[in-house]
């Protein structure tokens, strides 16, 4: 988006040179505007509801309405507004370390999603290697058929996974009848499900970013480094993969950060010992009613997932330098 | 796109302040139950009655209610919340209190249910019943008789009994996934006060709980229903009205599975799901209408025939099907109901005990 504001304001002066004094501001000004839209959209739909969420945090549980004290009521005044200030504090931070159960979940919950971040990788790899590589009349086909999956609910999905998982299922019904298997096979309610469900979930994810990276690659690079002597897989490793980089790592971002905090696909696919955050978030908000700690939870994750965003804005910054 | 969401956020307040201020002469009401609990001729018949328009609106889990209400404005006229969080949130300040000369229809009332649910909502001021049931044994009648010898379940035991449910393990065992519910059964179990907040009591439940951990497939609060009906698994603590939902869906479904419910005789947790007005709820008079009117025997007898969950309305019971009113696992014989208790609602300290008591239990940290 900041791209586009940029050439518009850059090819403006060169057209309007003949323009009035006045056009040109107009032009300033809705080039700034373009500019001044993403941060307030950041503004309000960021920043503005973490600050609460981190107010709720500091605050103690009670019952009433809101459940938590103070309220931050401005009806008192400036000094009543002061005086409810004051009754912040940190005790909610303090408690998430004096039970493991909370660090125990944040860590299950990486390992699984870089676990699942892997495997995605692994498998939207090759899937966006072949669409970039495939005849340039279908791959909006196949583009299509990648996105085709958003039209069905996301929960629906899910939901037929556990048909297809589950002992007497679909998968099992089938190795059962080809004699893969004599013993249906126990995938629903483990990790096994979990990793299924994620990857399946977050595929195009992985895929579109993968597959922009890779079909703005010239080719001819390839044919070049085989005219030399060097073979494919070398080829891969040293021209293809370095290439798509960005892409790797924006699909990377795209498929770790939501995993982490993932709830329904762990709450749905796997089994009760799944303990990850999203669930004792769940826990601290609904089964304790205790607003301010699971704020306290909220707040810490987001923390956690602050560093691979600024790694992945990195990584877009330097993407279009290249590009450049 | 933000100008855009601009637009559409000021047209829809312009259409709020309309709706408001245009009619005020409709009369409206807002009805938030759970979902597929009503039949829905009742509402018809309710409009065509009194010209009152309902706006009915469905949750499928306390938890979802008690945020809408415990976040204020939630623009709902009549709510209906189970006993043990009508208690907390009546202490929360939620509700109104009912004008009993508005509901003269309350003469109707059970009081085997009133003196009960009188423990959540002391005097019954905010509430009046809508429907009750218990948790217990929801189970499939063939995979129980062919792993157990017998598919008569009539106790607690074949689930607390480690010997027991170690048979059923491999045909699947789903437990609610709700602490409130299992744990005062446990202490049922033992011979303890289910009612008990003492830490030994619920360390011993935790011990219970824990030998027969190993033979649970899944602590989930809705999914048995599914699995039940499709006979993937055997054996859910559950909701009486969960498992009456998956025994319809089984006949439906022709595949035969036949699902059996049974309220163990050491006692069951009776729970009730009762009709309450919101401290701010626009249109009071309306809602305690519309309360009335669900008070009446013929109404409330009717949701019951359609729901199969037994209600709190002594008159009713002329109108409720014979097959239903005979139904022990729906309506408990009077010995029975004997010995069907209530859990009070813990205090926010206990509460967090037993939240992380079940966090052990059910993931073992």
């Amino acid at each position: 988006m900041s791209s586009a504001a940029v050439t518009t304001a850059s090819a403006s002066p060169a057209t309007s040179t003949g323009k009035s004094v006045h056009a040109r501001l107009g032009a300033a000004f809705s080039g700034r505007l373009v500019i001044i839209i993403p941060y307030v959209w950041l503004l309000f739909f960021f920043l503005i509801p973490f600050v609460i969420v981190f107010k709720i945090s500091l605050s103690q549980t009670a019952i009433a309405i809101p459940p938590y004290t103070p309220a931050l009521d401005i009806s008192g005044g400036f000094s009543g507004f002061l005086a409810q200030l004051k009754q912040l504090n940190l005790d909610n931070y303090t408690w998430l370390t004096q039970d493991a159960l909370y660090f125990n979940a944040y860590v299950t919950s990486v390992i699984i999603a870089a676990i699942s971040t892997v495997l995605t990788l692994l498998v939207g790899y090759p899937i966006a290697y072949g669409m970039a590589r495939a005849p340039a009349t279908i791959r909006p086909t196949l583009l299509m058929l990648v996105i085709l999956p958003f039209w069905t609910s996301f929960l629906i999905r899910v939901y037929a996974w556990i048909g297809i998982l589950k002992p007497e299922g679909l998968l099992n019904q089938l190795l059962l009848a080809t004699g893969v298997i004599h013993q249906p096979l126990i995938i629903l309610n483990t990790y096994t499900a979990i990793f299924i469900g994620i990857v399946y979930s977050y595929l195009p994810f992985m895929v579109l970013p993968l597959y922009s990276a890779l079909e703005k690659m010239d080719y001819s690079l390839i044919e070049a480094a085989k005219d030399l002597g060097c073979p494919p897989t070398s080829a891969f490793w040293k021209i293809t993969f370095p290439l798509s980089l960005p892409g790797v790592i924006a699909g990377c971002l795209l498929v770790f950060i939501p995993a982490v905090g993932e709830f329904v696909i762990p709450d749905l696919l796997g089994g009760s010992q799944t303990l990850m955050i999203g669930k004792t978030l769940w826990n601290e908000f609904f089964g304790n009613r205790d607003w301010p700690l699971s704020s306290a939870v909220a707040v810490i994750l987001l923390l956690l997932l602050i560093v691979p965003i600024m790694l992945f804005q990195r990584a877009q910054a330097r993407a279009q330098e290249m590009d450049r | 796109m933000i100008r855009k969401a601009l637009w559409l956020s000021a047209t829809s307040v312009f259409l709020t302040l309309f709706t408001v201020g245009g009619h005020a002469e409709d009369r409206v009401l807002n009805v938030f139950n759970w979902s597929d609990y009503i039949d829905s001729s009742i509402i018809d018949d309710f409009t065509k009655e009194t010209g009152i328009k309902v706006v009915y609106d469905t949750f499928d889990s306390n938890e979802i209610l008690e945020t809408k209400l415990l976040a204020g404005g939630s623009g709902y006229d009549v709510v209906v919340p189970s006993g043990n969080f009508l208690a907390r949130q009546i202490q929360a300040g939620v509700f109104q209190k009912l004008d009993k000369s508005k509901l003269p229809n309350i003469s109707n009332m059970w009081d085997t249910v009133s003196e009960r649910t009188a423990k959540y909502d002391p005097g019954n001021e905010y509430s009046v019943n809508y429907m009750w049931g218990t948790v217990g044994i929801g189970y499939n009648i063939k995979k129980v008789q062919a792993a157990l010898g017998t598919d008569k379940i009539d106790s607690w035991d074949v689930f607390f009994n480690p010997d027991s449910l170690a048979k059923l393990k491999d045909c699947g065992v789903y437990v609610l996934d709700s602490p409130a519910d299992i744990i005062p059964a446990a202490l049922k179990y033992l011979g303890l006060d289910p009612n008990s907040t003492s830490s030994d009591d619920i360390a011993k439940a935790e011990e219970a709980l824990l030998k027969v951990r190993p033979y649970i497939r899944k602590f989930h609060s809705s999914e048995y229903i599914n699995a039940l009906a499709n006979g993937d698994i055997c054996l859910a603590v559950g909701w009486s009205g969960d498992v009456f939902q998956a025994r319809n869906r089984a006949v439906e479904a022709k595949q035969g599975v036949e699902i059996g419910y049974s309220v163990p005789k050491e006692g069951a947790q009776m729970w009730f799901d009762q009709m309450a007005i919101p401290a701010d709820a626009p249109h009071v008079a309306e809602a305690l209408e519309f309360i009335n009117y669900m008070m009446k025997p013929e109404v409330i007898a009717k949701s019951s025939n359609y729901v199969l969950y037994a209600n709190g309305n002594k008159a009713s019971q002329q109108f409720v099907d014979k097959a239903l009113l005979d139904d022990p696992s729906v309506y408990p014989d009077a010995e029975t109901i004997k010995k069907l208790y209530t859990v009070s609602p813990y205090d926010p300290k206990t509460q967090r005990v037993i939240t992380r008591t079940w966090t052990k239990i059910v993931t073992g940290q």
